[in-house]
């Protein structure tokens, strides 16, 4: 149990991050924004599903994407085509020259619904599509690329051309996808307004309880042993190879599980949003979602959640009040972050302020035991070999100590 | 016909991507900000022709041949800048270069934006770049194509002899295949880094010059072509310059070629694809060599 | 003869080249069970290329390499492993950032498949594993060490412990002495003596006083082909292999 809770909430601290973020999305937002601006939150935090998945490929994995938004996108359209479909009713599109289609279709001189839109009728399909489509997008690019050990940079590059090709496939191929507007207007989910304030609280719920859900699953993949292995993968490849695995199943796997969390997001954002478009799916979206991960710390899952919402914040503060100033800001964050801090908002908090607060815990306890003290085992002599490296051996019978008595707590 | 449309693309292609070969190829650098060094070298040629226009009407012929040269030597000048402010740092990181660059081409290109307007402009070209030349009855070539197509072969030659047959050359390949032993023969590795990221920086300001001679010049011109060009970069084999100078022929040409048949989007929609598709077969480009590792 | 499975690895006419250099040539060797078997030969000689084509790191232009009955040509790099073939390199390739103890437990051959290792879990069974295999490498004090902080020399018998604990057929190491002390060398030389009870061992080394002290037999490489294979004795007074040794 203790080995559980460990493993999903990384300890107390990571239990108490956890929990605080919680209260940050279920209390604090909720209270002090009105639904408006809580729409915007739940927006952001749409976002912060495709950082997590990138603080599992490229912090963990070293894979850098620079296409997740190919994920969200499709994530988004998945839920886009259901919903469009539902408020395309013949009733509701008799004006049209072919009711029962969706508008775009009708303006594009579409006569019948392509054979691909057909099985968005159904809401289960619809749902399960918005995970599988992506995830099985993932899987072709990633087999194919990491397969043949292409990785690094062109991986990163590659991505980023196949992005681009999406973007065009869906601007140029209007009839079918609704083009560069996107597919809008979209209306009932089942009957419920999701344009409702009601809908959108809901709505914004779901979407904090998902997002923590994410949370907790990356938890329990960088607490394995794939996250370490994932690790040693990034330093050494070479030797998790040779040492029995399939290095690139495991690059595969993440790349896909990344994939599908942004498709998650995708979709929560169609629903929150009301509309899904190609200005989400591109190059310049996609790389934009790699800095919500960089500025959160690229190693941190919660740090991209809190990079995802303040890094929008001030884009839509400043992008309303000063654009110019914007983009040389947004520029400078790319720049700062990979310069000067490259562990993200999760470096600055371990290296200045949690030595502060745990001081000040341990101040409180008069300086109490924090560090449970690890009796030495002087069993075996020290050998004139060891002898020179006494401190690093004393550290190393205390950690060892301590790794010997976990399973037993099990 | 259709395959002479190809010809200014391509030049522009070949002058970005060699610049890129040499910053990529040679040095592992990720530099997503190289479309705005062509973006620098448009504007500075429309500077010039601007200046020419207003100060020496009668320079007006000639202007274009110094303002290739003025946006060579502006682009070098801030790729010179560029390295030794931040590239210097992150080799060895080349996914974290690939994000500082990509935030240097948005703080770039709003530069471009504020100083220069977000509408596009255009250099006046000289008469004797106006006009086609129609070796037989029904081929009409435009002569801007032909210009910058010869340009682009004395620079491609230029940087070839520059690479393989010059002491710098020399230099810039035994630092990209052993930094530490170049350093201890007494090659200053930091100044070759420096160097050689301008020249390729410089290059892609050349490229910018004749950009200005098939479209009109806008803030984000030049990150219009950076994902293609890194394609064609890749896609030849990094390294690899002929290879540079085959992919980009081949891309540019199915590309124009397609494009008579099918919208333009689709053609770059096919064309990226069958890139990708090859590349996935053939991970390291057209042309590479198998090492002994 | 040369399908004979007494053989733990039999290579027949393996070919490599790059560009047309021939880094092997037309190799033929054969290591018995149980065999310390020192492959030695001047720089270039191809003793490296040999290894990465055994464990499918670089792959053999023609040739075969027969590991029991398993063609290992045709086999990628994880299989060849499971298969039960070890490979050490020349440099120690170890996690450094991970401890003693996580170097070995990340080596041990359960949960190999992607969810194998999400249900991975630290069993009293590893644990006593990994204990086992540290004291048998002699790290047993500094299983809580950072791999990083580790001497040389015993970054070298982490590497050999990883692959020990995986209990390899043919546990096959690139210089496991280089850079170690006289003591360190004769520790190491026991080590393989000892773990060679029940698997076979293929070493590239050009320490020769340890090469005599450990090795059953010698094989000479030269130029990609054998020149002399033998007792230790046999070798060092083969005229050829003298030769070849002290340059033309």
């Amino acid at each position: 149990m203790q080995v559980a809770m460990n493993k999903l909430f990384g300890g107390r601290e990571g239990l108490v991050g956890l929990a605080i973020l919680a209260a940050l999305i279920f209390i604090i937002m909720p209270l002090t924004f009105d639904i408006f601006r809580l729409n915007l939150v739940g927006k952001y935090l749409t976002y912060a599903f495709v950082a997590i998945g990138l603080v599992l490929c490229w912090g963990y994995g070293g894979i850098l994407s620079l296409g997740q938004g190919m994920f969200f996108g499709l994530g988004g359209y998945c839920m886009a085509m259901f919903l469009k479909l539902e408020s395309s009713s013949p009733e509701s599109t008799k004006i049209q020259s072919t009711p029962g289609i969706p508008d775009f279709m009708d303006w594009n001189q579409l006569t019948a619904l392509p054979w691909f839109w057909e099985p968005f009728h159904s809401l289960s399909f619809s749902l399960v599509a918005v995970i599988a489509v992506p995830c099985i997008f993932a899987f072709i690019i990633s087999v194919a690329m990491f397969k043949r050990r292409v990785g690094g940079v062109y991986f990163a590059i590659i991505t980023q051309a196949i992005a681009l090709i999406l973007t065009i496939l869906i601007i140029g191929q209007q009839g079918y996808t609704g083009g560069i507007n996107g597919i809008t207007d979209l209306r009932t989910l089942k009957g419920w307004d999701i344009r409702t304030d009601e809908a959108k609280y809901v709505l914004y719920f779901l979407n904090g309880a998902l997002l923590i859900g994410c949370i907790l699953v990356g938890r329990l993949i960088i607490t394995s042993k794939l996250g370490r292995l994932l690790l040693a993968m990034r330093d050494r490849e070479d030797r998790v190879r040779f040492s029995g695995y399939d290095v690139s199943s495991f690059k595969v796997f993440v790349f896909c599980v990344g994939a599908m969390m942004s498709a998650i997001g995708g979709a929560m954002f169609t629903l929150q949003v009301g509309f899904m478009s190609p200005s989400f799916v591109g190059i310049v979206p996609s790389i934009e979602m790699v800095i919500f991960a960089a500025v959160g710390g690229r190693m941190s899952l919660i740090g991209a959640v809190y990079g995802a919402l303040i890094v929008n914040f001030a884009k839509t503060f400043f992008s309303e009040s000063f654009p110019a100033l914007w983009l040389f800001l947004m520029g400078g964050l790319f720049i700062a972050v990979v310069m000067l801090f490259p562990n993200g908002l999760a470096g600055i908090y371990t290296s200045y302020i949690k030595p502060r607060i745990d001081a000040w815990i341990q101040g409180r306890r008069g300086g109490g035991n924090l560090t449970p003290t690890v009796p030495a085992e002087p069993q075996d002599p020290v050998s004139p070999r060891t002898a020179e490296r006494t401190p690093a051996s004393a550290a190393s019978r205390s950690l060892a100590a301590g790794i010997q008595s976990e399973p037993s707590r099990s | 016909m259709q395959a002479f449309a190809g010809v200014s693309l391509f030049s522009v292609f070949v002058l970005m991507a060699l610049g890129l070969a040499i910053i990529f190829g040679q040095m592992g650098v990720i530099n997503m900000a190289h479309g705005e060094f062509l973006t620098i070298g448009a504007y500075s040629t429309v500077m010039m022709s601007m200046l020419a226009e207003k100060f020496m009407p009668e320079f007006l012929p000639y202007y274009f041949i110094f303002a290739i040269l003025v946006a060579f030597v502006v682009a070098f000048s801030i790729g010179y800048l560029v390295e030794f402010l931040m590239i210097r740092h992150l080799y060895r990181r080349p996914l974290d270069t690939l994000l500082a660059t990509w935030g240097l081409s948005l703080i770039m290109q709003q530069i471009f934006r504020s100083a220069f307007g977000a509408r596009e402009v255009s250099a006046t070209l000289p008469d004797w770049l106006m006009g086609s030349w129609q070796p037989v009855e029904g081929v009409d070539i435009p002569l801007n194509g032909l210009f910058v197509l010869g340009l682009t072969i004395l620079l491609s030659l230029a940087v070839f002899i520059f690479l393989f047959k010059s002491r710098w050359g020399l230099k810039v390949r035994a630092t990209t295949q052993n930094r530490l032993m170049a350093g201890a023969v007494g090659i200053s590795t930091p100044m070759v880094d420096r160097v050689t990221f301008a020249l390729g920086c410089g290059i892609a300001g050349v490229a910018g010059a004749a950009f200005t001679t098939i479209a009109s010049t806008g803030p984000t011109s030049g990150s219009l072509y950076i994902v293609d060009t890194f394609l064609v970069v890749v896609f030849g084999g990094a390294g690899s310059l002929l290879g540079t100078f085959a992919s980009a022929f081949s891309i540019a040409q199915a590309q124009s070629v397609m494009e008579f048949f099918m919208s333009g989007s689709m053609a770059k929609v096919l064309t990226l694809l069958a890139v990708i598709i090859i590349l996935m077969i053939r991970p390291e480009g057209l042309f590479s060599v198998k090492v002994r590792k | 003869m040369s399908s004979n499975t007494d053989f733990v690895l039999s290579i027949e006419d393996l070919t490599v080249s790059f560009d047309g250099f021939k880094a092997v040539d037309k190799l033929n060797l054969y290591v018995d069970k149980n065999e310390i078997r020192v492959v030695i030969g001047p720089n270039g000689a191809g003793k490296t290329t040999v290894l990465d084509l055994i464990c499918g790191k670089t792959r053999a232009t023609s040739g075969s390499i027969k590991f029991k009955d398993l063609e290992l040509t045709r086999m990628s790099e994880h299989q060849i492993v499971r298969a039960g073939v070890g490979r050490k390199f020349q440099n120690p390739s170890i996690y450094e950032n991970l401890t003693v103890f996580e170097n070995l437990e990340i080596s041990y051959p359960k949960g190999r498949s992607v969810f194998g290792a999400l249900a991975f879990k630290r069993t009293a069974e590893v644990v006593a594993r990994v204990e086992e295999i540290a004291r048998e490498i002699m790290l047993d004090e500094f299983l809580g060490t950072e791999a990083g902080l580790l001497s040389h020399g015993q970054k070298q018998w982490l590497e050999i412990g990883m692959l020990l604990i995986q209990d390899p057929e043919l546990l096959m190491l690139d210089e496991p002495v280089a850079g170690m002390s006289a003591r360190e060398r004769e520790l190491t030389g026991q080590l393989l003596r000892r773990i060679c009870t029940n698997r076979s061992v293929l070493v590239i080394e050009h320490d020769m006083e340890f090469v005599k002290n450990i090795a059953h037999k010698v094989t000479v490489l030269h130029q990609g082909k054998i020149l002399k294979e033998g007792s230790m004795e046999m070798v060092q007074s083969d005229p050829k292999v003298i030769e070849v040794y002290l340059g033309h």
